[in-house]
């Protein structure tokens, strides 16, 4: 076990420690939050950055267009943009985090030429239309339907929750191509141009009061039969890559956000006095303890990957309940440091309270998670 | 970075355990807890298996490993419940003659209480002249494997980290062994035609406890690795967290059976107990770890 950086590795931080601080000063300022457009273009702008430095793509394989960094590099890459404060992947989660990591495993060449640069160049914004009004921890119960016209899939159904909607170029969007097969065999990955015809996209109002995700109305929408990812009616285990990918790796670089928060909430605690309040000192302790030790969770699980050269597996799930878990008590703690000033929305950490409530639901309830840890890690039976 | 187990560490892991495995099983454990009394033959044993010597250097006689290693061989330690007073005699081995091979039982002062004392052939006390044995009270423990005394007025040892984190890790071996009795149990035992693992109320139970172990594991190992003060206050929260609530849960997914003395389950549950008490408490950990924030 050895937790320092090894010569490479060193060399690795220290270049991507340089840029930073010459690019981040050049950075224009950061738009308002019910800003999609203006939110879009400041997070592609940042990835072109990226790009254009040969950061972009850290962690994708070399021939997807990434840099084939080793999983630590990556975590390296969180933990400097993060701790110098570079903007978040933003507008580009889906893309860079699973989208574009599923077309890199189980894409066709053409495919990864066609889809794969521009989201690495930070040209196109993809979301995610897996959920559906009566599917959502109930994935595979999904109804849109997609029958196929010559080269073509007509696509009809609805999707809801779709983050970044709005703004996306691209969806990749799980359909049933075989309604008369089990729920887990005719379904099939597509990526919808969100341009087609037939595609309506009504935002939804989260309970923070902006447009996070929207609903996705499809009407005899026309996708190209090139455009499926995997085979016809294999979709569900290209489905379970792309989610291996959201769970397992998606939300790490978060982490050191999270600890930074926690500094910031003990100084505010000590300008305002709440300091002296011994309860709230040992509670912020125990977070500080909890961060601590996700960190090295992430620095474990990215370095028995690396050992063993596996995708990113159930383990993640591991991660995520805690995590979320984790962020949601930061948020309360942050509430107690506030006071009253907790209830005015214009007061830092307010927002991202409200905003923290979606972690034990998105990307699979903790409800979920727990069902995937007893059954899958622990192989405890199904339950009827 | 190459933060998991090296081939050596996994072997000495693997060792360890059959060792222990060997030499007390669970039918050991409970005879233990029948006739209480420290082992002498098994304490030599662990000695000539340089379970005290292990980090004393080679040139001293020992076997002249790391702090990482120490962390994998307490943990599973702890995973068994090994009585007696292993941190201490480790602690001593190098300064009290005889601890390093197992000849010597060595026991500390910690805060008011001594583990052990009545089997101790040394007791260390922090500098300060040892209370003559007349003046520790012997405890009703709570532990039917752990005897304790009460020393008041024995000034506080000051608490060494390298403790703490081996409690932790023993701390650990416990969170990831009462997972597995729980799910050991839940894969069995059947209520309303199907085993009660199947039963989401216990599942969720299970998985809580996996989740906590594995995340004490990422805290013990960084501290084992980093030897940091606070590294090794996040370690032992993290630990007692998971072994004081999965003993609890554990015991919870055993029902009616978790309650009686003829299951290990409590003896789990009492261990953990008595570790959370070691090494200053949970309070000063939380201390120091808030203390950083602001500085
Ligand atoms: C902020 C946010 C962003 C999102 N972004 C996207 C996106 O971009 N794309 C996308 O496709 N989806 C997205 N989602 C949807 C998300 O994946 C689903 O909300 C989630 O999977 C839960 O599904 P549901 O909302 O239908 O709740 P339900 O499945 O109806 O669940 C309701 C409650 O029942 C519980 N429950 C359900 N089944 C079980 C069970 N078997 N055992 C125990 N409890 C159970 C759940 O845990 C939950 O507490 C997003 C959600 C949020 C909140």
């Amino acid at each position: 076990m050895d937790l320092t950086d090894t010569p490479e590795e060193q060399e690795f931080r220290a270049r991507l420690r340089e840029w930073l601080a010459i690019v981040l000063p050049t950075l224009p300022p950061k738009p308002s939050p019910d800003d999609w457009p203006g939110r879009r273009a400041h997070d592609l702008g940042w990835q072109r950055m990226l790009y254009d430095a040969g950061y972009a793509g850290l962690h994708w394989p070399a021939d997807a267009g990434g840099r084939g960094a080793t999983p630590t590099q990556h975590l390296i890459f969180l933990e400097e943009t993060e701790r110098a404060g570079a903007p978040y992947v933003g507008a580009g989660f889906v893309g860079l985090l699973h989208a574009g990591p599923t077309i890199a495993a189980e894409g066709t060449a053409g495919q990864r030429a066609r889809w794969l640069p521009p989201i690495l160049r930070g040209e196109e914004v993809w979301c995610q239309g897996f959920s559906e009004p009566d599917a959502g921890s109930d994935l595979a119960a999904l109804r849109t339907r997609a029958r196929r016209d010559g080269d073509d899939y007509v696509v009809n159904g609805s999707k809801i929750w779709t983050s970044h909607a709005e703004v996306a170029d691209w969806c990749e969007l799980l359909v049933r191509t075989d309604p008369a097969a089990t729920k887990h065999r005719g379904i099939t990955w597509l990526a919808l141009p969100m341009d087609t015809p037939g595609v309506t996209v009504r935002p939804l109002r989260t309970l923070a009061g902006s447009a996070e995700f929207a609903e996705v109305f499809l009407d005899e929408v026309r996708v190209p039969v090139a455009n499926r990812v995997g085979d016809e009616n294999d979709g569900w285990r290209v489905t379970m890559v792309t989610l291996a990918f959201e769970r397992g790796t998606a939300f790490v670089g978060e982490v050191v956000a999270c600890r930074r928060v926690l500094g910031e909430l003990a100084r505010e605690a000590r300008r305002t006095g709440r300091w002296d309040d011994p309860v709230l000192r040992r509670r912020l302790g125990r977070l500080n303890a909890e961060f601590r030790a996700l960190w090295r969770l992430t620095q474990w699980n990215v370095s028995e990957a690396q050992a063993s050269g596996r995708v990113p597996g159930v383990g993640g799930s591991v991660f995520k309940l805690r995590y979320s878990h984790a962020r949601q008590e930061l948020y309360d703690a942050a509430a107690d440091v506030l006071g009253d000033a907790a209830l005015d929305l214009d007061r830092p950490w307010v927002l991202d309270r409200l905003s923290s409530l979606s972690y034990t639901i998105a990307a699979g309830t903790s409800q979920i998670q727990h069902n995937i840890v007893a059954e899958r890690i622990l192989g405890l039976p199904k339950g009827r | 970075m190459r933060f998991h187990l090296s081939e050596d560490q996994r072997a000495l892991r693997a060792g360890v355990r059959e060792l222990l495995a060997r030499r007390f099983n669970a039918e050991a454990l409970r005879a233990a807890v029948e006739r209480p009394g420290l082992d002498r033959a098994l304490w030599r044993e662990l000695g000539e298996a340089g379970f005290f010597a292990l980090r004393l250097p080679e040139a001293d006689g020992g076997v002249g490993l790391g702090l990482p290693e120490a962390v994998l061989v307490f943990e599973e330690a702890g995973r068994v419940l090994l009585p007696g007073p292993l941190i201490a005699t480790h602690l001593a081995a190098g300064t009290v003659p005889g601890a390093a091979a197992g000849e010597a039982v060595v026991a500390d002062v910690d805060g008011g209480l001594v583990e052990w004392l009545a089997e101790a052939d040394v007791v260390r006390g922090g500098g300060t002249p040892l209370p003559r044995p007349e003046e520790a009270v012997p405890l009703r423990s709570v532990d039917p494997l752990t005897p304790l005394h009460r020393w008041t007025g024995a000034e506080t040892w000051p608490c060494d980290p390298v403790g703490v984190l081996l409690t932790a890790a023993e701390q650990l071996g416990t969170a990831t062994r009462a997972c597995e009795l729980a799910v050991q149990h839940a894969r069995t035992r059947e209520q309303f035609g199907q085993p009660i693992g199947a039963f989401q109320a216990i599942k969720h139970l299970c998985a809580d406890m996996l989740v906590r172990a594995e995340t004490a594991r990422a805290a013990v190992y960084a501290a084992a690795v980093t030897a940091d003060a606070l590294d090794i206050a996040a370690a032992r929260l993290l630990a007692d967290e998971a072994a004081l609530r999965s003993t609890r849960d554990c015991l919870q997914v055993h029902g009616g059976m978790g309650f009686t003395w003829e299951s290990e389950v409590h003896l789990h549950l009492k261990r953990a107990w008595v570790r959370a008490e070691r090494g200053g408490g949970v309070t000063e950990s939380e201390e120091c770890l808030a203390a950083e924030l602001v500085d």
